[in-house]
């Protein structure tokens, strides 16, 4: 990389993996999809299958852990459990068997929001295998983001739509509880219209917003907005530097 | 873990803290922010932007001659993926009214008022699926006036001082007015804003407010904004059809001159599709993934910069496409989160940043340019930086004191998904600081539009990240959440309107000739073939393994590959 001057981008190299393979520490064996590769130790999930050499096109967003595209299911060596976590965010470990389950069949129910109600019936009406739960707590030990997806679910049940609000706050859709849900349940896709409904019904409403809206529709800020706009650098440089500050 | 070397600088900042903790509760800034002066030393001393080779002319198209970010000035400079000839406009695989290239929070607003105001219908192309997106990983929050101690004009004033009053004031007025608007807007679509125990809207300071300003969603704003939005956009699919793993990777234009569609490719089957559209809109994003100066980024898998040179051989001109925002706190430690962003809300809620010795050595809450380049002096000058095991550079970022400060479990509550981050490798952010340095984060130039998202090419709209002006040289934090919401809403309600009046003529995509024709006449040789679409992580050895996929420059191939910063170095 001889753009960079020393002292100043941080990185020696533009990603972990990128520093070729005289670079890495230790290395062990991952199998990505059945076939055996050799990674650095201390690499995500998503990074050992990049030095493996894969491009990956799905299976990585944000990469950071927000987008849920980048669900993975893995096993580790004598351990018959499957394992679920975000490639992004999960180390790699050694004699680790993984893939990438970039997509998880599911329907989303198509909705008018504003005919709908905070209620239980709304559930029942868009996701009624809700209902279908049968309480096993698979979900939530498949949680990479470790919520009690199953509490959301029987808070749904309840028609407790800000419990559900609450407790799926964090959920990034990655799918992995709906793939292992045994009563075939679409738990991320409930919360989102739960949360919905939350903002839309539930929120308590905030008396100065409308008040600013009407404010601004009405034209108040208009004759301060041309002063402001009129100014030269120069004014508007001292005005800055001498508003106050809360 | 942090490794037993860091430990007595750890201790350090524990010594510090109490003195800090009472600094932090009194009404005064902890550490005297910069004057203008100080201000402007720093940049130039040590923001990457004012390095001497940071900058070059770009030799063709209608920014020719204006210095523009080296990189930047590379991606404009390069070949297109397709030759006219090759593609058959006669019969468009796709018609529609307006078409929206990138699926984002920009995007996904354009579609909603188009179809609400004018009834307009529309495809959404987008290079992975839907809200993989920057708008997807925003944490902090979003800048709106909502306050009652705030105003709109407050809001104007500190953005365009945070921009050293080099924005366009018609784009800041129009963001800024349409703040209130806004909230309520997502609000009555479904997204839960962070609210006082009265209903009013919870607000908190970023870098370079004047009042607390900033309206969140925990630390998940991005994603609850994002997914109502989609959502939304899903409950219309009669009105709203949607193309992923399609990037658009050229702009066609009809025969007087008006943006007609775009060119799409399939990422699956490596075929090419065209669309006629009346109206079309640019909502690609950023440009984090070019990884500028070697430096890590904050940004998804998928911002490329591809808008700015998709609108450039069009004829688009761009604005500020010389100046790079590297966010303050990036992750330095562990290596594995290098680059990920630290919200900015952390320092809104206290967080301090420390040198080795436990010591103040900025106002935490400097705009971002300013914030960047002092820790920059820190590490590089002043030696007050740690060195990581793998010999990055990095300050402390003090994240023990926010509980301090506002009771304990407020970390726990409000910024989730850091704490998640960092348990991960055994930093309980509630007891230990992070380690932080400056990452690559925002795309502050893009393609000059107005009020209304036009551009100098009819028919072409912009909105979001890939637009420039707004901002001048430095976005302040939660402005451009805020820029998605308002200008996707006006780009869905001025291309809808101009769809509905316009006649397209004949298809052309005759601009890619002259533009291939200005690169050869002004002596450009390059191997680039841009839109870029994804960068490659694979490590060298592997790539030059990849002899197709790789070192392919033929137009039309499968080349998924940034060969950027090698070009560059061979170079
Ligand atoms: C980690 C992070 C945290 C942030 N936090 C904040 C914050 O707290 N407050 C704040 O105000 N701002 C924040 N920002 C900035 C803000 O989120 C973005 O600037 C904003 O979301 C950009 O929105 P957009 O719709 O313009 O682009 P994006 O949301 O990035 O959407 C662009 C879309 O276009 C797609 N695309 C790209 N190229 C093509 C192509 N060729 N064809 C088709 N589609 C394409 C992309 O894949 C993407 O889906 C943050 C950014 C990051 C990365
Ligand atoms: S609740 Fe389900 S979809 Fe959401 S993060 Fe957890 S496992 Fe993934
Ligand atoms: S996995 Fe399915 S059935 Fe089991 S608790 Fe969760 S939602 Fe209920
Ligand atoms: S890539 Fe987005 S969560 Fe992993």
């Amino acid at each position: 990389m001889t753009s960079v001057s020393a002292g100043i981008a941080n990185s020696p190299t533009t990603s972990a993996a990128d520093g070729g393979r005289e670079a890495a520490e230790r290395l062990i064996t991952v199998y990505i999809m059945g076939k055996a590769y050799e990674v650095p130790a201390e690499a995500t999930i998503m990074g050992a299958i990049e030095y493996a050499g894969h491009q990956i096109i799905r299976g990585a967003g944000c990469r950071e852990g927000y987008c849920g595209a980048c669900a993975t299911l893995y096993r580790l060596p004598g351990d018959y459990k499957i394992r679920t976590g975000l490639a992004c965010m999960t180390l790699v470990e050694d004699g680790m068997t993984l893939a990438q389950i970039p997509s998880v069949p599911a329907e989303k129910a198509i909705y008018d929001i504003e005919k709908l109600r905070p209620n239980v019936s709304a559930i029942q009406q868009m996701y009624p295998t809700v209902f279908r739960c049968v309480a096993c707590g698979t979900c939530t030990k498949s949680c990479p983001q470790g919520l009690q997806v199953m509490d959301y679910v029987q808070a749904a049940k309840r028609g407790d739509i800000a419990a559900v609000m609450d407790l799926s706050f964090d959920c990034v859709v990655c799918g992995l509880c709906m793939l292992r849900c045994p009563a075939e349940i679409t738990q991320p896709l409930m919360a989102i219209l739960a949360k919905r409904l939350y903002g839309r019904y539930l929120r308590k409403d905030s008396p100065e917003l409308a008040e600013r809206v009407k404010a601004v529709e009405e034209g108040v800020y208009e004759a301060e907005y041309a002063e402001l706009m009129a100014m030269g650098r120069e004014a508007l440089s001292e005005r800055y530097y001498a508003r106050d500050s809360e | 873990m942090y490794p037993e070397y860091m430990e007595e600088s750890l201790r350090k900042v524990v010594q510090t803290r109490a003195a800090r903790l009472e600094l932090a509760r009194k009404s005064v800034p902890v550490y005297p922010p910069m004057n203008a002066e100080e201000r402007r030393r720093v940049l130039e001393d040590f923001h990457p932007d004012y390095k001497p080779d940071a900058l070059r002319p770009v030799r063709v198209g209608p920014n020719k001659g204006e210095k523009l970010t080296t990189e930047v000035a590379d991606l404009l400079e390069s070949h297109s993926w397709l030759r006219s000839e090759q593609v058959n406009l006669d019969k468009p695989d796709f018609e529609t009214d307006l078409l929206i290239i990138g699926g984002g929070g920009a995007g996904c607003n354009a579609a909603l008022i188009a179809m609400q105001q004018h009834g307009i219908r529309s495809l959404i192309a987008t290079k992975l699926r839907m809200g993989d997106a920057n708008t997807m990983m925003s944490q902090g929050g979003m800048q709106a006036a909502v306050s009652r101690t705030d105003s709109p004009t407050k809001h104007y004033l500190d953005a365009i001082g945070g921009g050293h009053f080099e924005n366009k004031p018609e784009l800041v007025k129009a963001l800024t007015e349409d703040g209130p608007g806004v909230v309520k807007w997502l609000e009555d679509l479904g997204v839960v804003w962070d609210k006082e125990e009265d209903g009013s809207i919870q607000v908190l300071h970023g870098g370079g407010t004047s009042r607390k300003r900033m309206v969140s969603c925990r630390d998940y704003t991005g994603a609850m904004i994002m997914r109502t939005l989609m959502d939304e956009v899903r409950n219309h699919p009669d009105m709203i059809t949607i193309k992923e793993f399609m990037p658009a990777v050229e702009l066609i234009m009809d025969d007087e001159g008006r943006c007609a569609g775009a060119v799409l490719y399939s990422m699956d089957s490596e075929e090419f599709f065209t669309v006629k559209a009346k109206s079309t809109l640019i909502a690609t994003g950023g440009y984090g993934r070019l990884h500028i100066r070697g430096f890590d980024t904050t940004n998804h898998y998928g911002a490329t910069g591809d808008g700015l040179v998709m609108a450039y051989r069009a004829g688009a001109k761009l604005m500020y496409m010389d100046s790079v925002q590297y966010h303050p706190t990036g992750a330095s430690f562990p290596e594995q989160i290098a680059g990920f962003l630290i919200t900015e809300k952390i320092r809104g809620a206290g967080g301090q940043p420390l040198n080795k010795d436990g010591e103040l050595f900025v106002f935490p809450r400097e705009p971002r340019d300013i914030e960047a380049s002092a820790i920059i002096r820190e590490c590089v000058q002043n030696g007050g930086g740690i060195e990581t095991p793998s010999g990055r550079l990095g300050v402390w970022l003090d994240s023990p004191l926010i509980d301090m400060l506002h009771g304990e479990g407020y970390v726990a509550h409000q910024f989730p998904a850091m704490y998640r981050q960092y348990i991960r490798y055994g930093i309980d952010i509630n007891k230990l600081p992070m380690l932080i340095y400056p990452s690559l984060h925002y795309q502050n130039g893009g393609v000059e539009i107005n009020e209304r998202c036009e551009t100098n090419i009819p028919g072409l709209y912009v909105a979001g990240e890939a637009t420039g002006g707004l901002h001048g040289r430095n976005r302040l934090m939660g402005n451009s959440v805020l820029d998605y919401n308002v200008f996707g809403r006006r780009a869905g309600k001025s291309a809808g309107a101009y769809a509905k009046t316009v006649k397209l003529g004949k298809l052309s995509l005759a601009h890619l000739d002259n533009y291939e024709k200005e690169l050869a006449n002004s002596g450009v040789q390059t191997n680039l073939v841009a839109p870029i679409l994804l960068p490659s992580y694979a490590p060298k050895d592997v790539r030059k393994r990849q002899l197709v996929r790789g070192g392919n420059v033929l137009p039309g191939a499968s080349v998924v590959h940034n060969r950027l910063q090698e070009e560059r170095s061979d170079a």
